[in-house]
């Protein structure tokens, strides 16, 4: 008996520890391969070619996800919600016209079936949120030229039917930095921490992390960004521990995160400190503790790119293209700052997201904010400064441009000053 | 460097008592000679019950009970299924670990979803209940005092209830006889032991003690409700591990759960030991974190080939343990 139950447990404990060592901790648990109502509509209409299908007038969106679309929280719950505002706001009905396959995981075969999938429902348009999915898309977009696909946090596309689409998510940390740094101000405590999914292996993070802890610097110059990388997107338990050491042990007063619980924020609730959170408001979630978090507004570009593909398909990749657009269209921005912050701290906000809507200014130039005065009389002056890594490398000279575009989607891999790794 | 340390140490207790509760729990039940393999949703269902009406109640006992009584049926149904329709054990209770996590989520996206919406924990009476308690003069000793003696209720509770039961085995006539079920039920039941009664009787506690471990992951989370990641993420699996390392003691089982407890901390905490002493744990942030992951269950797979291969005469595995008893089969 004992060999059996061995023998069971054995196999369990090797799938977890194989599922542990590829790092694929965003498998959902329990739920199968739940499609929506796409199947129960069309079940057996799967051999339908998509070309036959669509008529004008009768637009249909198609979407991917990688969890739920019952999620409350989270990544797939912010471009559910993107999806369908922006489909109510273009006319169209999510009730009838959104067809969704959800919690497919990020592999090949399961993500050209669900393609498939919708394209025998006929769907115009077909978005995928995660990143994996790209190169599934890349080879179903040959094969369906008549649909649109369109993948989010990619970098792949194609000029006729097929795009990525992402935004500038680090302006909105600049923001919360803003805050932040107010905050370290205000308790004499220069030591700042962050919870984050991963470090300078990506670059969405990375610029992130850097954005943020310009963020701060530019209150506070003397600020300390104190980085726990937990090398997973979401483990609760380890963004639990990995907030408390930052506490504890570094001391941070203030809490930032890119992760995808709220529960940085909810350990800084408990321990009385404070947070910045990230994809939702978290104020309900640490109401004592909570800032503003930097948000997306997915629905910005499904608007966008909706109204695109309904007027003219063809021209799709030169009127949307590879959309990757930030505060200035309103896709990403703070979401509303909570009682917690500092009186100046509004104010602040507000002049650094003129400069950056204006054009004027960006967050990774030879040009830093620097603010000061009180509330109600808050002033930003504009210092040539070089943008200088951890390790005191020059990457932007005093007074030079923005680095570009690729650089912060793709190859920036350096911390900047003020910000150290402590795992 | 105290801090460090005390962290660590501290952090081994307060994110793995859950161990505790799964594994004398799980001892209680095979002690009875039935093999449950559904810990995992028993504790999912007791976890995210307890929570729910613990929080409408507003109090910790409340929620305890009502954790112990939610999982005490699933004990029910499991005692059902296995001790009078003789149901195969191993299958009965990977059902119910699908069936407990299932109901979680299910549970879990209805009250998310409607419009009373998901209860924060954070500022709530419940909160207040399961803060830290810390036991005067002892919680003042450093390092000591923050690891043993300033904890919330519910781990006290744990090593309580560890140690009563590792004295109900060993100390009570009836735990004798429910250790003789487990050992040879056809000699207990010549003996006039109603092995009916004390099956159905053991494995509801048993469940009923999961339960509560399940709603320490609930509470020890923050209570908040993601649709990414159960609160009990495998707990429960590794419970059943740690009974065989155990060797079927209560009072083992507390050790297991600070070993185990040592490598999970290791996992999210070697980065503070390895600044904290750069000379001698310097080296511990060059293994790559997926290892860190993996390691808890790579030592209890070791653990399962150990206690696997040896012949231990010393095993205190109950005899019986795993096959129905049929009175008429002897």
């Amino acid at each position: 008996m004992k060999k059996l139950v061995s023998l069971v447990l054995t196999m369990a404990f090797a799938v977890t520890a194989c599922f542990s060592l590829s790092g694929c901790n965003k498998q959902p648990a329990a739920s199968s391969d739940a499609t929506s109502k796409a199947e129960e509509t069309t079940a057996g209409s799967k051999e339908t070619d998509a070309e036959s299908k669509p008529a004008a007038g009768n637009f249909k969106v198609g979407a991917i996800y990688i969890n739920s679309q019952n999620d409350t929280s989270g990544y797939t719950f912010a471009h559910h919600k993107g999806i369908t505002d922006a489909m109510k706001e273009v006319g169209l009905d999510p009730a009838k016209d959104l067809y969704i396959v959800d919690n497919v995981p990020e592999d090949d075969e399961k993500v050209k079936q669900a393609i498939d999938q919708l394209a025998g429902d006929g769907c115009n348009i077909i978005f995928g949120i995660s990143f994996g999915y790209i190169n599934a898309m890349n080879e179903k977009a040959t094969e369906y030229p008549d649909i649109i696909f369109s993948h989010a946090t990619g970098y792949m596309s194609n000029d006729k039917n097929f795009n990525n689409y992402f935004g500038r998510i680090y302006q909105a940390r600049y923001l919360a930095g803003i805050a932040a740094g107010y905050k370290s101000l205000a308790l004499k405590n220069d030591n700042i921490g962050y919870v984050s999914a991963w470090g300078t292996e990506y670059a969405e993070t990375c610029s992130g992390i850097n954005g943020f802890a310009l963020g701060a610097r530019s209150v506070n110059p003397n600020a300390k960004i104190h980085v726990y990388e937990i090398s997973t997107w979401g483990d609760q338990e380890k963004e639990r521990q990995a907030a408390q050491v930052l506490i504890d042990t570094y001391k941070c007063c203030v809490i930032g995160q890119h992760c995808d619980s709220a529960q940085p924020q909810i350990v800084a609730n408990e321990k009385g400190v404070f947070g910045c959170g990230y994809n939702s408001d978290m104020t309900n979630e640490a109401p004592k503790a909570h800032l503003t978090a930097a948000i997306w507004n997915w629905s910005a570009y499904y608007a966008t790119a909706m109204k695109a593909a309904m007027t003219d398909k063809a021209s799709f990749m030169t009127s949307v293209g590879n959309y990757y657009q930030g505060l200035n269209a309103g896709l990403v921005d703070v979401s509303p700052l909570s009682g917690n912050c500092e009186p100046e701290t509004a104010e602040a906000i507000k002049i650094a997201r003129d400069l950056m809507t204006s054009g004027k200014w960006d967050v990774f130039s030879g040009v830093k904010l620097s603010f000061s005065g009180a509330a109600g009389s808050v002033t930003a002056e504009q210092k040539s400064d070089a943008l200088k890594t951890n390790k005191g490398e020059e990457k932007v000279a005093a007074g030079g441009a923005s680095v570009g575009d690729d650089v912060i989607q793709g190859s920036m891999n350096y911390y900047v000053e003020g910000v150290t790794q402590v795992n | 460097m105290v801090d460090v340390i005390t962290l660590f140490l501290f952090s081994i207790i307060v994110y793995n008592i859950p161990l505790l509760y799964g594994t004398a729990g799980e001892i209680m039940i095979e002690k009875s000679g039935s093999l449950n393999l559904g810990v995992e949703g028993t504790m999912a269902i007791g976890a995210v019950a307890g929570y729910l009406l613990g929080m409408r109640s507003g109090s910790l006992l409340v929620a305890c009970l009502v954790s112990f009584v939610a999982s005490g049926l699933v004990g029910l149904l499991f005692s059902f299924l296995t001790v009078t329709l003789q149901a195969n054990q191993n299958v009965t209770g990977l059902t119910i670990t699908t069936f407990g996590v299932a109901f979680y989520y299910f549970i879990g996206n209805a009250v998310s979803n409607s419009e009373s919406k998901w209860p924060a924990l954070g500022g709530s009476a419940l909160d207040k209940q399961f803060a830290a308690i810390e036991i005067p003069l002892l919680s003042k000793i450093p390092v000591i005092g923050k690891t043993f003696f300033s904890h919330n209720v519910l781990i006290y509770l744990g090593f309580a209830i560890a140690i009563l039961m590792w004295l109900y085995f060993k100390k009570t006539v009836p735990g004798l006889k429910l250790r003789a079920i487990g050992e040879n039920p056809g000699a207990a039941d010549s003996l006039g032991v109603n092995i009916t009664l004390y099956k159905y009787v053991h494995i509801i506690i048993g469940s009923g003690i999961m339960g509560i471990g399940g709603l320490y992951m609930a509470l020890n989370m923050g209570g908040t409700f993601e649709g990414s990641n159960c609160w009990i993420n495998g707990y429960g699996w590794i419970s059943i591990a740690l009974v065989i390392f155990a060797n079927w003691s209560p009072a083992k089982a507390i050790l297991g759960t600070f070993i185990f407890g040592f490598f999970n901390t290791l996992r999210v905490q070697n980065a503070p030991l390895a600044t904290a002493f750069p000379n001698t744990l310097g080296w511990l942030t060059k293994i790559p974190a997926q290892f860190f992951s993996a390691l808890p269950f790579i030592i209890t797979l070791i653990v399962l080939i150990l206690s696997s291969v040896s012949k231990n005469s010393n095993s205190n595995e109950p005899s019986a343990i795993g096959r129905n008893y049929y009175r008429e089969d002897r």
